[in-house]
């Protein structure tokens, strides 16, 4: 086992960055997901990682050791492919024994050893079969199995489960968050699929741009995303992002008045209060600010702030997906039960937000930054 | 299954099954009528030829200039084929296409091998490379001829001056034809290998070479199985090009008599009898000979070594 560590990397090709500066470890026996959308350079560093990319600056260690010149079969790292990479020559029991057999394992041994991978991953009868004889399901685990068979330091993933169909997809995930909490190795697993990253990592590293946006356990970073690209991409719909201006409001004279008011965000056709934990850390924060709304934290409520239009109704069986239209244009996600009264389209409805303080997220307008501290 | 699949069909649900017929009918007419210029030509220029040449195998012509050809039936065959020019012409054949065929599919490969990196210029090295096929045999033949001259040529630049010279001996005539055969069937050799090449997919190459296998396993364990249905077909090619090489003997040797008999190939025989002996029935009986001998190398090819070909993926 050992740990992986990313100290200020970049890779460019010509004049394109790829990744940049990024500072990154993945822990002793932890399963890290790089999660971000394609071309975001998460495979990238995984590559670099494998010895598969030059590194143009910066550093990779596996353990204590910097391996930007060590050549990938010296690095001890193990790859599953989104492709698989089966060699489609060889039977299964010789994939399997392949990296045994370039290390020269002796033969007893790595019979003994393939018949462990091979029963662990539940491919004792198909040993003697080609890659082409086998399901896209049969072939991932011949990739796993050719993977663990000789217990490397760091496992690699590129998108393992992606030419999957969903219910097997499932099946998989579930595998592989079993063998490697079992085997204990080292873990870097690259994704696009949020559901994935959710489920299976113990941290999840957020890619944009070839920049790491953020890195944190997936509660921590759903309940708190450092920005407004996190709060977007996770989640499913993702989080509701409104621009609008911070402004003071709430009786300034009589018994209730107070110095200092109430903090909302206001939008044309809205103002949403904020709860005084969320306002008060504000104070003279923006004015320009991005309120952040987790779609299973609104309503539609008659007493609600902000009020829209219905433009789409998505029934997903146990929930339904109300997608609505500010006055401003901007459009608005809303998760309800699967019982709860249908909008008609075209129906102008108002919003309320639910959850407590834990429900408002609050960017900076122009950096996308959290605001009020507090991210995870 | 045919219902499934007919189901859908417009036509078949308008106008019933005769209408139905009448349109695959209308189809199949137009196909054929589509296919008319490349029948005809493929006819008039190999059809018509091909079975007018079992007709000559029967008719003997006299060694006389003039007096007509009478039917022999299959009595000329058997004198024709055990005698010594063909027998002689055959093993000269097969020395050549063992000098040809092993060495441009290597030299093919290797190439393509080089030329497969993803370097700066690696085009225009492609395009050199791939060059041959576009020279014409004349061509070829006249500059090899010219590098071979025992006087201008590149051996006596170099110092080396063998004598006789290359293309006046017994012994150096057909490797130096060879070497021009090998030279225009390198570009085509490097063609197909380097498409081969293409679609072995980098990423089988990567797993190997993190689960630790060197370049040079990777190219005989991974590269070289992957390339095997490429390397067999242009084995098959490289074989029928190498018995039907003609032009380079004609140009270069001609009718010497003292290297003749060591570079007679057999399509070199064959014309020869035709043209110079005047005996198309002799000619015909060995075009025909020539042609079983491609089959059977061919069948041979693929029954037995397509076995070891990997064709899955």
């Amino acid at each position: 086992m050992a740990q992986v560590g990313f100290d200020g990397v970049t890779k460019r090709f010509g004049d394109t960055t790829a990744v940049d500066d990024l500072t990154l470890s993945v822990l002793d026996g932890e399963l890290l997901v790089l999660l971000g959308s394609s071309g975001c350079g998460k495979t990238t560093a995984l590559r670099m990682v494998a010895g598969l990319e030059e590194v143009t600056e910066g550093t990779v260690t596996i353990g204590e050791r910097v391996v930007n010149d060590v050549d990938p079969k010296d690095r001890d790292v193990a790859m599953v492919f989104q492709s698989y990479a089966l060699y489609p020559h060889l039977t299964v029991a010789k994939n399997i024994e392949f990296p045994l057999r370039q290390r020269g394992v002796d033969k007893d041994e790595r019979k003994t050893k393939v018949k462990q991978a091979a029963d662990t991953l539940g491919l004792g009868a198909l040993l003697d079969r080609k890659p082409a004889q086998l399901s896209g399901g049969q072939r991932q685990r011949v990739a796993l199995a050719r993977a663990i068979v000789r217990e490397p330091l760091v496992f690699l993933m590129d998108e393992p489960l992606s030419n999957l169909d969903a219910a097997l997809r499932v099946q998989t995930r579930a595998d592989i968050v079993e063998l490697q909490s079992r085997l204990a190795t080292t873990t870097l697993y690259v994704t696009h699929d949020q559901v994935e990253a959710m489920t299976m990592g113990h941290r999840i590293a957020v890619m944009s741009e070839g920049r790491l946006q953020q890195v944190a356990a997936p509660e921590a970073l759903y309940a708190k995303p450092a920005n407004a690209f996190v709060a977007h991409f996770l989640g499913s719909p993702g989080m509701n992002l409104l621009e609008g201006m911070l402004v003071q409001s709430g009786p300034s004279e009589g018994e209730d008045a107070s110095p200092r008011g109430v903090l909302c965000v206001a939008f044309p056709g809205a103002s949403v209060p904020l709860p005084p934990e969320v306002g008060d850390p504000l104070r003279g924060a923006g004015p320009e600010v991005v309120l952040g709304l987790r779609p299973e934290n609104l309503r539609l409520d008659p007493g609600g702030a902000i009020a829209a239009s219905v433009i789409i109704v998505e029934l997903l069986g146990a929930e339904t997906h109300v997608i609505c239209q500010t006055e401003n244009g901007t459009r608005l996600i809303v998760r309800q039960a699967a019982g709860a009264p249908k909008p008609a389209l075209g129906e102008t409805v108002h919003v309320a937000v639910d959850g407590g303080p834990a429900a408002y997220h609050l960017f900076d307008a122009t950096t996308g930054e959290r605001l009020g501290g507090g991210a995870a | 299954m045919t219902v499934a699949a007919e189901a859908p069909g417009a036509a078949g649900a308008t106008a019933g099954p005769g209408g139905l017929r009448a349109r695959r009918r209308k189809e199949a007419g137009l196909a054929y009528l589509l296919l008319v210029p490349a029948l005809v030509l493929f006819a008039v220029f190999s059809f018509y030829p091909f079975l007018r040449n079992f007709k000559l195998m029967l008719y003997e012509t006299p060694p006389v200039p003039g007096l007509p050809a009478h039917y022999v039936g299959l009595h000329q065959i058997w004198p024709t084929l055990s005698s010594t020019q063909f027998t002689q012409s055959l093993i000269t054949t097969i020395v050549f296409m063992i000098m040809v065929v092993p060495l441009s599919l290597l030299l093919g490969l290797a190439l393509a091998v080089a030329a497969h990196r993803k370097l700066k210029g690696m085009a225009i090295y492609r395009a050199i490379f791939s060059s041959t096929v576009v020279s014409s045999v004349a061509v070829a033949s006249v500059v090899f001829g010219t590098l071979l001259n025992p006087v201008v040529g590149l051996l006596p630049w170099l110092g080396i001056n063998p004598s006789p010279p290359a293309l006046e001996s017994t012994t150096w005539a057909l490797p130096s034809v060879a070497l021009i055969t090998i030279w225009q069937f390198l570009g085509l050799s490097f063609i197909i290998m380097s498409a081969g090449l293409q679609s072995v997919p980098d990423e089988l190459l990567e797993a190997a070479r993190i689960d630790g296998a060197g370049a040079w396993t990777r190219f005989w364990r991974m590269t070289v199985p992957l390339l095997s249905p490429t390397i067999f077909f242009a084995l098959v090619v490289s074989t029928i090009y190498a018995i039907q090489a003609f032009g380079a003997v004609d140009i270069l040797i001609g009718p010497q008599d003292a290297v003749r008999l060591h570079t007679n190939v057999l399509i070199y025989n064959i014309v020869n009898t035709l043209q110079i002996e005047n005996n198309p029935g002799a000619a015909a009986i060995m075009a025909t000979a020539l042609f079983l001998i491609m089959l059977g190398l061919t069948v041979i090819q693929m029954r037995f070594l397509e076995r070891r070909v990997n064709y899955a993926r």
